[in-house]
């Protein structure tokens, strides 16, 4: 996120004028800025901006659609605190995140190193892999739903084969279901995630590679060596991004199972659907996407924290 | 993927030909590892129900059975549905491309006192996630009366930060002496966006009129909020329904699942450089 801010500089008005002319010209490129900005501004700060402002105030209030709001202070986080279900969800959006950031990262880096190379026919193989990403996720998770058909699901078929004796019952069971989504989410993702690391591989300079073939390290010791570290800054972005998005979890579980069997796969997005759209408690529902935003901001923050530290050490 | 291969490592030293070998059956065991799901999904769309799911598994049907595909604009107002999310695609894309460019130049190129903490708030909300705030989006649609609109949809998904980020992003590689040329030749600062920065910045705008028009195409937790008369439905919608309403029919439902990826692997496949520019541009830039 370095380079975000450094803009151009030479702009209109940049070169030197004499000094009264200064103030107007500055007041017309202010003019000009924001009439590019505008039309794009007006739909992002009504339809984004305010929602976010809103949000936050309706997080301390009791609102359903039939009486006014009201100001409760902290009730809602009380009530957030001694309702079971959204402790489970958010233990399961824990536990999704757990599964889904470090199994994406490894295979988007493996895809990424493999596919790091020149050679005929490379990008068929990194367009297949991109592919699932532009799929839509409904047709998704359809279809991993009947590959993981406990009975007669390839998945099973091929675990049978390779000798387990009772394969999981995957999105049928308590115990399975969740994983079951964690797979399918990583297969998903990995290609995006393959992409930016294959930028990141490549930004890499050559030299240092040959350098450390020169002195004679193995292919092991350049990848610890010379690749690791030159892709620190595209970990950590990966690691970001797949942390936000993990939290975000939505669309898959609800296709997928629904949150089920029972609350396994109950998702905090989802128990926010739920009470706020479904239900109409708009206050209550505020305050656990209150939660779902701190939660993300303060993990996006701490790895920020981390980031810097190694990087001075 | 030209940039992509350009940019590879050079070949140091002459692969030898066993590595070769062995290099491609890895590759071809992961691509088919990776596409085992689609493979199987046509294959399931043309059986008869009966045949899905069966042990052990079948992949080449007994006998294609092509009348799954006419059935199903039968069983579901198929046609509907993919009018819809054509219209709404669309849409949502020209006014995304259009504004986010067209704010994209202000950010870029145009020296304004506060333009720097205005872009700031732009990409931090890239980081909010969307959960966060779609109650108060939804009070406010709901008290606008615009709920069950196409309108509503537009509104939400059409000024979204992520263009003008990417565009931002792509416009500040142009160098700025253009612009300067172009002022000194009389041109006004509209007229340079028109006439020098979106010619020269069309592998961005593809890029970004691609993913958000595929994103607008699979989305479904802007449809499933929004929409709830069936007239209006999106195909992602519908093939949702269709699970619940016809929940053994197996072979329809990856009938449904095949016509709605179609359209997006033949975008994919046209503009496959494009999408892959962005995803890189859009994380590694940032």
């Amino acid at each position: 996120m370095a380079d975000l801010l450094t803009a151009p500089t030479a702009a209109p008005g940049a070169a030197p004028s004499p000094p009264r002319a200064r103030p107007r010209r500055a007041r017309r490129n202010t003019l000009i800025g924001w009439s590019f900005i505008l039309p794009n501004f007006l739909g992002f700060a009504l339809l984004t901006l305010v929602p976010v402002a809103g949000a936050l105030a309706l997080s301390f209030m009791e609102w359903d659609s039939y009486n006014p709001p009201e100001w409760v202070g902290l009730d809602n986080f009380e009530r957030l605190l001694r309702d079971e279900s959204t402790m489970i969800a958010l233990r399961n959006t824990a536990y999704y995140a757990l599964g889904h950031v470090p199994l994406t990262m490894l295979a988007a880096l493996g895809l990424a190193l493999l596919l790091n190379r020149r050679l005929r026919g490379v990008g068929f193989f990194r367009a297949a892999a991109f592919f699932p990403y532009v799929t839509s996720l409904v047709a998704v998770a359809i279809v991993w739903n009947m590959l993981f058909n406990p009975e007669f699901g390839p998945v099973n078929q091929f675990l049978s084969w390779l000798g387990v004796d009772s394969p999981p019952g995957w999105t049928t069971s308590v115990d399975w279901a969740m994983p079951a989504v964690i797979l399918t989410s990583v297969w998903r993702d990995m290609g995006y995630y393959m992409v930016l690391f294959l930028a990141g591989l490549q930004a890499i300079p050559t030299e240092h590679h040959e350098a450390a073939r020169v002195d004679g390290a193995n292919a092991w010791q350049r990848f610890r060596a010379v690749t690791l570290p030159g892709l620190r800054p595209v970990t950590f972005l990966v690691l970001i991004l797949l942390t936000v998005q993990s939290f975000k979890v939505f669309d898959l579980v609800v296709v997928m199972t629904d949150g089920g069997p029972g609350r396994a796969t109950l998702v905090l997005s989802q128990q926010i659907y739920r009470r706020g759209i479904i239900e109409g408690e708009f206050g209550y529902a505020s305050a656990i996407s209150l939660v779902l935003f701190l939660l993300v901001l303060v993990l996006t923050l701490t790895q920020f924290w981390f980031n810097n530290r190694r990087e001075r050490s | 993927m030209s940039t992509a291969d350009t940019a590879a490592p050079p070949a140091a030293r002459r692969p030898r030909p066993l590595a070769q070998v062995v290099l491609y059956t890895v590759l071809g065991l992961c691509a088919v590892a990776i596409l085992v799901p689609f493979l199987w999904m046509v294959s399931a769309s043309l059986k008869r129900n009966n045949e899905v799911l069966t042990s052990p598994i079948r992949w080449i049907p007994d006998e294609f059975q092509w009348g799954n595909f006419t059935r199903i604009w039968d069983q579901i107002p198929l046609g509907t549905y993919l009018g819809n999310t054509v219209f709404l695609s669309l849409v949502i894309t020209l006014l995304q491309v259009l504004t986010g460019s067209f704010a994209a130049y202000g950010f870029a190129k145009v020296r304004f006192r506060g333009r720097d903490a205005l872009f700031l708030a732009y990409i931090a909300t890239i980081a909010v996630p969307w959960q966060a705030y779609m109650i108060p989006q939804y009070i406010m649609m709901q008290k606008a009366g615009l709920t069950d609109t196409f309108l509503s949809l537009i509104l939400l998904q059409a000024f979204g930060a992520f263009g003008v980020f990417l565009m931002r992003q792509y416009y500040l590689t142009i160098p700025d002496e253009l612009c300067e040329a172009a002022r000194v030749d009389g041109l006004s600062e509209y007229g340079i966006w028109a006439r020098i920065m979106l010619p020269l910045s069309r592998p961005a705008l593809a890029s970004l009129a691609l993913l958000t028009f595929v994103n607008t195409w699979n989305d479904y937790m802007g449809p499933f909020i929004y929409l709830t008369s069936n007239d209006l439905w999106t195909i992602q919608l519908g093939l949702r329904s269709f699970v619940g309403q016809y929940d053994a029919d197996y072979a329809m439902m990856m009938t449904g699942s095949v016509l709605s990826v179609l359209p997006i692997l033949v975008i994919f496949l046209l503009g496959q450089r494009y999408f892959i520019q962005g995803v890189a541009t859009s994380g590694i830039k940032g």
